[in-house]
């Protein structure tokens, strides 16, 4: 079993080096046809571009993107130096310069990757997947029966924050820099899942294709880990099974079948303001031209986030969405579970954590009050501050590299749910709905806590769940995603999540149920 | 005593769970000088969670329920330190290292030291115990690994036996277990539930050996552990690291020669104070001149001590109270098997006590119910692998139910996570059955379970 691991582990790593290493393979080569056809599509009316990119590039072949790209961004800044300075704002290309080289070098369709797709997409992904696999099914075996399975986890060197935990930052950093901010750099990795976005809605990939399908394939083989690693804890697989389905089926395969179709790609669960850019006009108008499915999904967005979101977190707290469907959370709850423990527990970092999440969600609410001024009023500044470059703002700082770079990219150093816990403007509102609206809260068994501190330590939320339970009382804190791993680490089965009536939700307590009868109800009730 | 220029200096030894407890209760109720001494860890820390650390479940400074700020904000002093002796006439601490405290009240809370039967080898390089954080490293030099360690025995079959073997069986160590009693923990466990953790124990791999005690421990030349030899079949059995869990006493040995009276532990009265005025004891290291109800005289475990700490405090802060403790409740964990127990069910059942016991199909799972044979009513129940409410049963042992009342409202009672599988239907079956009564379980009612009186605010 143990080599059956280590099998696993070598093919895991061999695919991950294919995949790395399509960043420095391929030739490529733009032929005068190819020209033609950028010149068509972009609208391009800069001489100079046209010169420089004859010259410079047309014909020659580049042995991989990134001369292929400084080629080519060169050429654009040449001709939008030229251009500024003449002042001749027609022929300014406005598009970002790594965009605009990333769509040339897509669709040039050269290089020895785009020529063999589906081979290199088995060198890649499928290697993974089986390496994958390989490395996590022995498990069932070798962790012995079902029961907590905590073992070595502050030994390894993955998860301790040791050598191999900052190389997977290294790693994932580096992947969301690329995605973010250079995808032109990533082309090859794009050609790779060309044929499946071909095959469900039509279209060549983009970069946001790949993610998505990344995501998928990610999630799925780690949820494969968690059936084995909670597998005897029914709350936990039930849970790690839908938030696969809503990522799958809602976040999936629906935008993109809605594509196929020419509707508005959308994804129905993700809720406003976490889909910050939902009331953003160019969204808006989108939706209204698009008729009457234009207008569902527009009064679908409203409707689940003013009703079905704080209802469903009265009756079930913040969890039925960050635990149970939510995209982030999925990712947080499969790939990031084995980071969990990293989270910061300290008085400070909860301090921190109030006024970062509540600040971005007035962030949030801000741009989507000065967009939608914007929008009716058809001013493009509110009070002298430009609607566009305050949503590119926000856009940069959280939704991509928040969200992104530091969300998910500093799952091995800080645990898996930073974003959720610090950024997301969306699990701000339900944990305002939790904390003072909900019928959820985690009960405390009484007094049979033994301050051990493995809830406190696993809580991907860094909530001191100890030191609620060491004085007998529940749980009830905005943060809390109810994600169900302090009960069911507990070795003492002291808590238990639950929905209930509202009264007594909420029990300060002096001294814990166990104790002399009259002391305690004289203490507890003063 | 109150003529004292205030603040009354309270001094409290041992910042284990009961002296903890008594520390953070004082500093509510009053303007106190607080101080606490240990010499074990200048923190305090749940000696319980310590298999965790080796275990790799947690790091050690995961073990502190609270951060460093915490004592300064309460005003609460560390310091430490071993006490040698202490100067009941003059009130005064004497340290190791010559340092001297004074105190206007003491509290004793020393809690407990492993015992050890004087067998030969048991101070040999390799023996260890299981109780201090010391004892930690001790683990981490002889038993880092399979490498290192080849085979462990462990000698004594209680919980904390058990936890070294769990530990050890982390890392893939080989355990022998020897275990004095005929089946594991039956001093306490009737013999259902202690062939249960038997078979646990097995499935994990354990070499458990009933019936079995330690002769003695051979050393090589370097006084190193090489094995032990079996009392019963004279069987030598090769190993590196011998684990003596054979119980704890009282940790008293500092009081030799003082005027404060002893027998096992500290003797205390129902207030918790000693025989001399303004020194108190709780936790392990006390002994009740009158054990409680059933309970015995020293209760050596985590719960008491906290409830020793509370009351205590109520007396020290000018309530005085008596150590008045409600029903009996404890849990462990036997590997994967998760012990609740509520209540009394003793390993034999009392003349008038008649049981009801369920096993589930699995073998991982089982309740055993103990009631009084005329009055029906309920005294107690183990669970192996099923949580109960402790809130649930608090109350209906308070208020003397039946045992058909609990099994009746078994869904209320229990405390498992959402979705799991439940089995008050099955459980109250094999009642009907076997009893000849005609039980009607009651669906879970968040109305009654929410309404327990002593929870509710
Ligand atoms: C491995 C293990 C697991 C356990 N698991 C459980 C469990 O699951 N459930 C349960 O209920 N109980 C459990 N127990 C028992 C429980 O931990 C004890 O009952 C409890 O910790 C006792 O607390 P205490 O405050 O009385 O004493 P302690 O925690 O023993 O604290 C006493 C302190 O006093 C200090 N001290 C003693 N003498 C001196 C001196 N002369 N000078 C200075 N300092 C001194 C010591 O250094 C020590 O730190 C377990 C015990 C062990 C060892
Ligand atoms: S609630 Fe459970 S896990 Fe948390 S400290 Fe208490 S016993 Fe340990
Ligand atoms: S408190 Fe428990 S359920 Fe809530 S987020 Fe933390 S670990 Fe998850």
């Amino acid at each position: 079993m143990k080599t059956l691991q280590q099998i696993g582990l070598g093919i895991f790593l061999t695919g991950l080096a294919v995949f790395v290493s399509l960043l420095f393979v391929g030739s490529y080569k733009l032929t005068p046809a190819q020209f033609e056809e950028v010149i068509q599509s972009k609208g391009i009316q800069s001489e100079v571009f046209l010169s420089e990119f004859n010259n410079q590039i047309v014909g020659k072949s580049f042995s991989n993107s990134h001369a292929f790209s400084a080629a080519l961004i060169s050429a654009l800044d040449k001709a939008n130096a030229t251009h500024k300075k003449e002042r001749e704002w027609s022929k300014v290309i406005w598009s970002k310069p790594n965009s605009f080289a990333y769509d040339i070098i897509k669709s040039t369709e050269a290089g020895v990757v785009a020529k063999n797709k589906a081979l290199f997409w088995w060198l890649t992904f499928g290697l993974g997947i089986l390496g994958a696999l390989l490395f996590i099914l022995p498990n069932v075996v070798l962790l012995g029966p079902p029961g907590i399975k905590n073992n070595g986890i502050w030994h390894s060197k993955a998860t301790n924050r040791g050598w191999i935990g900052w190389m997977t930052f290294l790693f994932l950093v580096g992947f969301y820099i690329l995605l973010y901010f250079y995808p032109n750099y990533i082309v090859n990795w794009v050609y790779l899942v060309d044929p499946i976005s071909l095959k469900l809605s039509g279209n060549l990939a983009s970069q946001w294709f790949l993610y998505g399908f990344l995501y998928c394939v990610v999630m799925t083989v780690m949820a494969v880990r968690m059936y084995i690693k909670y597998r005897n804890n029914k709350y936990q697989t039930l849970r790690t099974t839908s938030v696969l389905f809503f990522q799958i089926v809602f976040a999936f395969l629906i935008p993109e079948i809605l594509v196929r179709f020419e509707r508005p790609w959308y994804d129905f669960k993700n809720a406003f303001p976490l889909d910050y850019d939902f009331f953003f006009s160019w969204n808006l108008k989108q939706l209204i031209a698009e008729g009457g499915f234009g207008l569902f999904i527009l009064v679908w967005g409203i409707v689940l986030t003013l009703v079905v979101v704080p209802v469903m977190v009265y009756f079930f707290g913040k969890r039925w969405y960050c635990s149970w469907v939510c995209g982030c959370g999925g990712l947080a709850e499969t790939l990031g579970d084995p980071y969990r423990h990293l989270s910061n527990k300290s008085l400070g970092a909860w301090k921190l954590e109030r006024w970062m999440v509540h600040g971005v969600l007035v962030f949030a609410l801000v741009i989507t009050g000065f967009t939608l001024y914007s929008y009716f009023s058809g001013a493009s500044s509110v009070i002298g501050i430009k609607t566009q470059s305050l949503q590119d703002t926000y856009g940069f700082l959280i939704g991509s590299v928040f969200a992104g770079v530091i969300g998910t990219g500093f799952y091995p150093i800080f645990g898996n749910r930073v974003w959720c816990r610090f950024g997301c403007p969306l699990a701000a509102y339900l944990g305002i709905v939790q904390r003072f609206k909900s019928r959820f809260r985690i009960t405390t068994n009484g007094g049979q806590c033994i301050s051990c501190g493995n809830c406190s330590t696993y809580c991907e939320q860094g909530i001191d769940v100890r030191a609620y339970a060491q004085k007998g009382e529940n749980i009830v804190r905005s943060s809390c995603v109810g994600c169900g791993i302090c009960s069911a680490i507990c070795p003492r089965g002291v808590l238990k999540l639950e929905n209930g009536p509202e009264k007594g939700r909420i029990n300060p307590t002096e001294i814990l149920l166990g104790n002399d009868v009259d002391l305690v109800q004289l203490l507890n009730k003063k | 005593m109150q003529k004292k220029i205030s603040p009354k200096s309270i001094v409290i030894l041992g910042n284990g769970i009961s002296g903890i407890t008594a520390a953070r209760h004082i500093r509510k109720h009053s303007e106190y000088q607080i101080t606490v001494v240990s010499e074990e860890h200048p923190y305090f820390f749940s000696r319980t969670a310590l298999m965790y650390v080796y275990m790799g479940h947690l790091k050690f400074e995961h073990t502190q329920p609270y951060e460093k700020h915490f004592w300064k904000k309460n005003k609460i002093d560390l310091k430490q330190g071993r006490v040698e002796t202490i100067d009941t006439k003059n009130k005064i601490l004497q340290f190791s290292d010559g340092e001297a405290l004074g105190y206007d009240s003491l509290i004793l809370a020393t809690g407990s030291k492993p015992n050890r039967f004087g067998w030969k080898g048991q101070d040999a390089q390799g023996v260890l115990g299981l109780y201090h954080k010391q004892d930690l490293e001790s683990l981490e030099k002889f038993a880092p690994d399979n490498q290192a360690c080849r085979r462990a025995v462990i000698v004594g079959g209680g919980l904390i036996g058990i936890e070294l073997a769990e530990m050890l069986h982390s890392r893939h160590i080989p355990v022998t277990f020897l275990v004095r009693e005929t089946s594991f923990w039956n001093g306490v466990l009737p013999e259902g539930e202690s062939e249960l953790i038997n078979r646990e124990i097995r499935e994990k791999g354990i070499d458990l050996r009933l019936n079995t005690n330690l002769k003695e421990i051979k050393t090589d030349e370097n006084g190193q552990v090489r094995s032990i030899v079996t009392e019963e079949e004279c069987e030598e059995i090769l190993c590196t690291v011998v684990g003596l869990t054979t119980g704890v006493s009282p940790n008293i040995s500092y009081l030799k020669g003082s005027d404060i009276t002893t027998n096992r532990g500290i003797l205390v009265n129902r207030y918790l104070e000693t025989n001399l005025p303004d020194i108190y004891a709780i936790g392990d290291c006390a002994e009740q001149q009158e054990p409680v109800g059933q309970r015995r005289p020293v209760e050596a475990v985590w719960y008491t001590g906290r409830m020793m700490g509370e009351t205590v405090a109520q007396t020290i802060c000018g309530n005085r109270t008596a150590y008045q403790p409600g029903p009996w409740f404890n849990s462990a964990k036997f590997f994967d098997i998760e012990y609740q127990t509520y209540g009394w069910v003793w390993a034999k059942p009392k003349e008038n006590e008649a049981r009801f016991y369920w096993e589930y199909t699995s073998g991982k799972k089982c309740i055993h119910l103990n009631f009084d044979t005329k009055s029906r009513m309920f005294i107690g129940i183990n669970t192996f692998g099923i949580r109960l409410r402790h809130a649930f049963f608090d109350r209906v042992l308070q208020e003397g139910e039946t045992v058909d009342y609990v099994l009746e409202h078994f869904a209320d009672a229990n405390f498992d996570p959402e979705f799991y599988p439940q089995h008050d239907e099955e459980i109250i079956n094999q009642f009907n059955r076997e009893q000849g009564a005609q039980l009607q379980r009651k669906k879970r009612s968040w109305k009654r379970i929410f309404s327990i009186p002593s929870q509710s605010l």
